[in-house]
């Protein structure tokens, strides 16, 4: 079976296109998480093959169906958070002969394929329907979604995988040549002056202090507040391997990576593997957990006109994001229980919650807002999952939440100061997200 | 600062080429008059009909922001942590935007909206590429 790239067609990245005409007939039901890891220690059974694996399993296990019902699979191929194999480390054999190989031998090491997945899941029996998704689980829970809707699998795995080798990506390779291609040295993002990974988002953020009058000590309760959640998330890394809170004075004090953007501002990259199990409204109704029911989904194709986004271009795609994404779940900023909106850098968040105007807040109004109660406990709840700063670099969690917090199955970190009922969540970055509106009810 | 030496490629070269003789260029496009940055190859930017020509900036522009670089990924930049990093918008148009360490400006002393002028620095091979300092 050739597994394909989602096409264009799928994703909704236009304003104007009504409602999801698939509003409410898409249901999440079965969730599975690996653990997590900070790095790869090169077991066989640590793999980010062997993780998602796990995942799939647990997601089929929970959702109560057999896993001979699974027709259909989402995936993201591209397991890296930055480190890549290097060309001259011999693959270890012994990781790569306790699976099924492909012909690729870094399949289930340092990328994932369809085949493999099928290669080492046979009891997938009646798997029709194959689909790589781009970069993040954002994107493969809006394409799993049109594609259930679509009629083209009934019953579908979604799947993220995350491996993290030794090192500091970024600081090897080109980073260290003595000559760069031209092509490098003024491309956007890494360039010849050096810019850390954070610095387009830290560049936005200084812009959006200018404008409005902000200052970054204004983000230590966000800060404080998505580590509390993070450690209420015991799937995530913080939970699993430093349950540290965050309090202002350690996030305040922290080394600058790009003043104004600091360490713990920074996600910590991990390793992780997460599934989902969609499935039609009506067959949801006979699975084991609760439906969640997709209500629409919405995506950015935004690029910046020049070397880096700033933030005038920042604020107009998400405030098209915002319309998208109401438009096609039929809602209003009125109708959300609570958000999950990206926040790996935690300097995303606010462009996203204010491109939703959120509890109606306007341009400007976010670290206001942060000032104010955010917690889970509270009317005004502000990312609950606690996001990529909460438990680590997955960009998955957000998701995760939504379900669980709409389940009833968030656990400690549920929401009690409003009633989960409808949740958005999605990115990463402002322009070129993928975002998700969730619901307990179909309508 | 000794930026990483430059290999022009094919697409980005006369821009590399006219720094070297210290003019600063961009792309634009004959159909539509709109001016690129960073260089791109022709089919992304015309259409059928359309040629990329590259035109000549005046050198004058103005800070939009800046971040301080405390920890950089580039091994020859390293040395020289914390610096800045700002963006530049031309006067031309401040849609396009190019990277400066602003030399001669200490870190976090940057003033936001000056007006700044391009110089052309040596990198490590010999190539100049375009820096900006503030105007006196």
């Amino acid at each position: 079976m050739t597994t394909q790239m989602a096409p264009e067609s799928m994703y909704r990245s236009t304003e104007g296109l009504g409602v999801w005409p698939h509003r409410g007939k898409v249901a999440a039901v079965g969730i599975g998480h690996s653990p997590t890891a900070r790095r790869w220690d090169g077991r066989a059974e640590t793999s980010v093959g062997a993780q998602s694996i796990m995942a799939c399993r647990q997601a089929i296990a929970d959702a109560g169906v057999d896993p001979s019902q699974v027709d259909g699979i989402v995936l993201v191929p591209v397991t890296t958070t930055g480190a890549h194999w290097d060309a001259n480390t011999p693959v270890p054999q012994d990781v790569v002969n306790a699976f099924n190989p492909t012909d690729d031998p870094l399949d289930g090491i340092g990328q994932l394929s369809s085949e493999w997945l099928l290669k080492n899941m046979p009891e997938l029996t009646n798997v029709k329907f194959t689909m790589y998704a781009p970069g993040c689980m954002s994107a493969a829970i809006v394409i799993a979604a049109q594609a259930v809707g679509d009629g083209l699998a009934s019953t579908c795995l979604v799947l993220k995988g995350w491996h993290n080798l030794e090192g500091r990506y970024n600081h090897g390779g080109i980073s260290a040549a003595n000559e760069v291609p031209g092509s490098f040295a003024l491309s956007p993002g890494r360039t010849l002056w050096g810019a850390p990974g954070c610095y387009g988002t830290a560049l936005q953020f200084a812009q959006y202090c200018t404008k409005y009058g902000k200052h970054h000590d204004m983000m230590a309760p966000f800060m404080e507040n998505s580590r509390r959640n993070g450690l209420l998330f015991p799937e995530g890394y913080w939970a699993q391997h430093r349950p540290e809170q965050l309090p202002p004075e350690d996030y305040l004090n922290s080394r600058w990576i790009a003043k104004p953007a600091n360490l713990f501002d920074n996600d910590i990259p991990i390793m992780a593997s997460a599934a989902y199990l969609f499935t039609t409204a009506e067959k949801a109704q006979d699975m084991a957990q609760k439906p969640v029911y997709i209500l629409g989904h919405a995506s950015s194709r935004g690029t910046p006109r020049s070397i880096t986004p700033t933030l005038e271009e920042v604020e107009a795609e998400t405030d098209s994001t915002g319309r998208k994404i109401y438009e096609s779940a039929g809602i209003s900023a009125d109708d959300l229980s609570f958000e999950n909106m990206y926040d790996g850098f935690a300097q995303f968040h606010q462009f996203h919650i204010e491109g939703l105007r959120y509890r109606g807040m306007q341009r400007g109004d976010a670290l206001d807002f942060y000032q104010t109660d955010i917690s889970i406990e509270g009317p005004n709840p502000i990312l609950p999952s606690g996001g990529n700063i909460g438990s680590g670099r997955s960009r998955f969690w957000m998701h995760t939440d939504c379900i669980q917090q709409i389940q009833g199955r968030a656990g400690a970190r549920a929401v009690t100061g409003v009633k989960p009922e409808v949740a958005v969540s999605g990115g990463p970055m402002p322009l070129g997200g993928n975002f998700t509106v969730w619901s307990a009810t179909p309508d | 600062m000794v930026k990483q030496g430059v290999v022009p490629d094919d697409f980005n070269k006369p821009f590399f080429d006219a720094a070297n003789e210290g003019r600063l260029v961009v792309q634009s496009c004959t159909g539509s008059d709109r001016l690129y940055f960073p260089p791109r190859p022709a089919s992304e930017i015309c259409g059928e009909g359309e040629s990329v020509v590259w035109k000549e900036m005046s050198g004058r522009g103005t800070i939009y922001n800046y971040c301080v670089v405390y920890d950089c990924p580039v091994a020859s930049l390293k040395e020289d942590l914390p610096f800045n990093l700002a963006v530049i918008m031309l006067d031309e148009d401040p849609g396009i935007l190019m990277y400066s360490h602003l030399p001669g400006t200490a870190p976090d002393e940057v003033p936001v909206g000056a007006a700044v002028r391009v110089i052309f620095e040596e990198t490590a091979n010999g190539q100049k590429v375009p820096e900006w300092v503030l105007v006196e």
